[in-house]
Formats: C-alpha cells, structure tokens, sequence
C-alpha cells in the first residue's frame, strides 16, 4: 500500500485552478523529486499533503489519514507527515536545541530529558554537535536549513515534505543541506522534494514528477526522463535547465 | 491663604491619588486578562468567534468611555441591581482596557511572519500551542511598548470614573475645589500629579520603543 496517495487533487485560488487532477503514489523508502517550472503547482501540491492548503475535490491519503477530513485526524497526520521550508522558518526566540525539542515536549508530551536526547540525536545527524544551545540568528543558512530538517526529523516522520530546501541558501551552502537529505534518503526515508536542483534528482531520486500547468505531465525514474524525455515540454525544460 | 492650607490641599489630593491608582491597575491587569482571552478568540480564525468579539471591540472602542461608564452605572441599577461606582468604573474601564490591548497586541501577533505559523503547524502543534510557544513570544517583544504607552491612557481615563462619583484624583480635586474656592491653584496641583503619573510611563514606553528598532 502506498504511504501517500494522490488521487485527482484539484485546487482553485479563487476561480484560478492550479492543481488540475494530480494523482501520485508514493510508497514507503520512496525519494520523490518534483520538477516544473515557476506556478506549476509543486509547492501548492507538497502543501495539500500536509494540510497547509485544502483542495477542494480528490483525495490525499497520508499513512491511511485522510488529509482535510476531520478536524482531530490532522494532527495525528501532521506527527507523521514533516515539511521543510525554503526560508527555514526557525523559531528565532529559541536555540537550536530547544527548536527541536518544542514539538516533542509539546505535542508527544516527552520528558524534558529525553527530549533533548533525541536533539542532541537529530542534530548530530544533521552534523550540528556543536550548535545544539546557538540561536537562529547566530548561524548561517545551511546550518539553519539543517536545524529545521533536525526539527522535523524530531517527530520521527514517516515522510519529509521539503519545498525547495536549497533555494535560499548562498551556493556554497547548498551541498552541505543536501548531503544531508541524501543521506536520510539512504537510511530508507521517505521523501518528497521540489526543487531545481537536476543533478540531485537525477541522483538521488527514485522517481521524478515534471509537472506543468497544475498536472503531472511525465512521470518516471530520473535517470530513464532525463535520459530520454518524451514530452515536449518537459524536453525544453530540461535543456533550459543545463 | 497659608502654607497650611496649601499642605491640606495636597494632603488630600495625594490620598485620593491612591485610588486612581488602584482603579487604574485593576483596569489594567483586568483588561489585560480579559484582552488576552479576546486576542485568542479574534486570532483563532474560528469564523463565528470572530463576529462577536469584533462587535465588542468595536463597541468599547467606538463609544465614549463616559457614555460607559453611565451605562455600567445606571444601566445596570435599571435591572434592579445595585451598582457601587467602584463597581461601575472597575467593570466598565476593564472592559474598555480589554479592547484596546486586544487590538494593540492583535497586531504585534500578525507582525509574526506567515512562515512561523506553518512550521509550527507542520510538527502537529495545535493553535493554542502555537500561541502560547512560538507566536506571543514573540509578539510579547514588540508589544511591550505600546502596551506600556497604553497604560498612561488607562491612568487618564480613571479620570471620567469623577463623574459617577468615584472619589479619586479629579474628583477629590473637585470637592477640594468647593471646599476652597481656589480652582487654579487646585487643578494645577491635580494635572502635576497625573504628569508625573503618565510621564515616566510614556517615558519609558518611548525608551523601549527606541532599544527595539536598534535591536532590529
Ligand atoms: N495564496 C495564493 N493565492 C492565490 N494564488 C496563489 C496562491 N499561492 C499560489 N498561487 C498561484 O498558484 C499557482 C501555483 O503556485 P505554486 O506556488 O504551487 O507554484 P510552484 O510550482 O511552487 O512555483 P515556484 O517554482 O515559483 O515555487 C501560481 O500561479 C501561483 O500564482
Ligand atoms: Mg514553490
């Protein structure tokens, strides 16, 4: 069974439609790479999954949780379904550790003690020893980046939402974040990436998703659609993307 | 017209401060609860929280507070319930105070950034959570000094609590007045004291105001 199911999703601002019948299945140890151009629709997409935005027909199941549906249903949903921002959206009043353990403490209710265990465990991950009691505002974008993957992986996610992890970041900076998120990818997580980042889908996903004017317009293993695109579409795209 | 006298004046005019002060920290530290309960209500996004306590900010912020007052004092004694002016002026500037702060502090939370809300929402934090971890502490720092510079309109509205026959500053200053026949010299002793009630609060208001756009 997939982990998240994507079944015709359709989305209005308004009376623009955006998403126009998107389906997509995800299953467990999947790395998902979403590509398109700029108002295609991928943020909006990552965003329903979570419940960040609501559509309005379709249906989108997360680990069996149907997202949208009743009221208490999202929170459990939100505890196994993490995102990652493009600007980071750190807490700025709380240190790096303690930005980790709000959630925990918070929402599972874990001891103080504990919860700092498993800061210092994800923080560590993220190569961020030494950084557990520094503020936001004391370190660069890439460690930002790399406290807010901590943050989420603190709620033990069975898939991690990230909308374009990278974009912010000044480019000496990217690789260091996305080290980070290939080597969750080896550990058999689950993941669903927008980006523009092509040599990293390429590499690291297991599935690419072009989508174009609010659908998914190709879809298959990266290296078989870089390879060989077969829309239009999605041929001109890559070659304007080098 | 001796030293005497003017000692006398001050005397009572200094007792009678008391209570303004007094009047003024319950409407303040009661306007503040009840504001905080009001902000929670009006952010939450629940739509049909949202209509009455807009009404009721628009209500206290849209009429004379005098005209409450009266409202609280007579008003209620039409009901059949006694209303002591302590009653009428504690209920009616809390009340008052409540929708002032709601607003001030309503827009130091909807100076957090949007991205603040979604990440916390994203690892499962409900509203109240939100609030109470990642917003207000935030929009506690931005609030402090127009909090702070609200409360010196708090001093000075205690003055309208005279009218329904409360006896603090104004109206001792009143009695004294009729007493002496000396209104100059008696308002002028009234207007130091609240200066020098509002001052240092305005003062300090415009000092945290200064530190925080440095600290930015
Ligand atoms: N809150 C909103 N209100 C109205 N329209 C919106 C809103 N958010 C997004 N849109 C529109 O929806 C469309 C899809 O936006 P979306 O952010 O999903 O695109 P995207 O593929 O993520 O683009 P980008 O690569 O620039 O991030 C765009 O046309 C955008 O203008
Ligand atoms: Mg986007």
């Amino acid at each position: 069974m997939s982990l998240v199911s994507i079944r015709d999703v359709r989305k209005s601002y308004g009376t623009v439609e955006v998403l126009k019948g998107v389906s997509l299945e995800v299953a467990k140890g999947d790395v998902v790479a979403i590509i398109g151009r700029s108002g295609s629709g991928k943020s909006t997409l990552l965003r329903c999954i979570n419940g960040l935005e609501t559509y309005q027909f379709g249906a989108i199941l997360a680990d069996g949780i149907e997202v949208g549906g009743i009221h208490a249903n999202m929170r459990e949903l939100r505890r196994h379904v993490g995102m990652v921002f493009q600007q980071f959206n750190l807490f700025p009043h709380l240190t790096a550790a303690e930005n980790v353990m709000l959630a925990p403490t918070v929402v599972n209710k874990t001891p103080k003690k504990e919860a700092r265990a498993i800061a210092a465990e994800v923080l560590a991950k993220v190569g961020l020893s030494e950084k557990m009691d520094a503020y936001p505002s004391q370190l660069s974008g890439g460690q930002q980046q790399r406290v807010a993957i901590a943050r989420s992986l603190a709620m033990r996610p069975k898939v991690l939402l990230c909308d374009e992890i990278t974009s912010a970041l000044d480019p000496e900076l990217v690789n260091e974040v996305l080290r980070v998120v290939e080597q969750l990818a080896k550990e058999g997580m689950t993941l669903i990436l927008v980006t523009h980042e092509m040599r990293f889908a390429r590499d690291v996903g297991t599935n690419l998703v072009f989508m174009h004017h609010g659908k998914v317009h190709e879809t298959g293993k990266p290296k078989d659609v870089f390879a060989a695109p077969q829309t239009p579409e999605l041929q001109q795209f890559v070659g304007g993307n080098g | 017209m001796s030293d005497f006298s003017l000692w006398i004046i001050v005397k009572n005019l200094l007792w009678a401060t008391q209570w303004t002060i007094l009047l003024s920290l319950i409407a303040f530290v009661g306007g503040g609860i009840v504001g905080l309960v009001l902000l929670f209500l009006r952010t939450s996004q629940v739509k049909w929280l949202e209509v009455p306590t807009k009404l009721y900010i628009e209500f206290f912020q849209g009429t004379p507070l005098l005209m409450q007052l009266f409202l609280f004092f007579f008003g209620v004694a039409l009901f059949g319930i006694e209303v002591s002016p302590w009653m009428a002026a504690g209920l009616a500037l809390t009340l008052w105070t409540s929708a002032f702060l709601t607003e001030i502090w309503r827009g130091c939370v909807e100076a957090i950034p949007k991205g603040q809300w979604e990440a916390s929402a994203s690892v499962a934090m409900n509203y109240v959570e939100q609030m109470r971890y990642v917003i207000l502490p935030q929009a506690m720092r931005i609030a402090i000094a127009p909090t702070v510079g609200f409360s010196v309109q708090v001093i000075k509205g205690t003055a309208l609590a005279s009218i329904i026959g409360f006896v603090e500053l104004t109206k001792a200053g009143t009695m004294i007045n009729n007493a002496t026949f000396r209104p100059f010299l008696v308002y002028a002793l009234v207007a130091l004291i609240y200066f020098c009630l509002c001052f240092p609060l305005s003062w300090y208001a415009k000092r945290l105001e200064g530190k925080l756009n440095v600290a930015r």
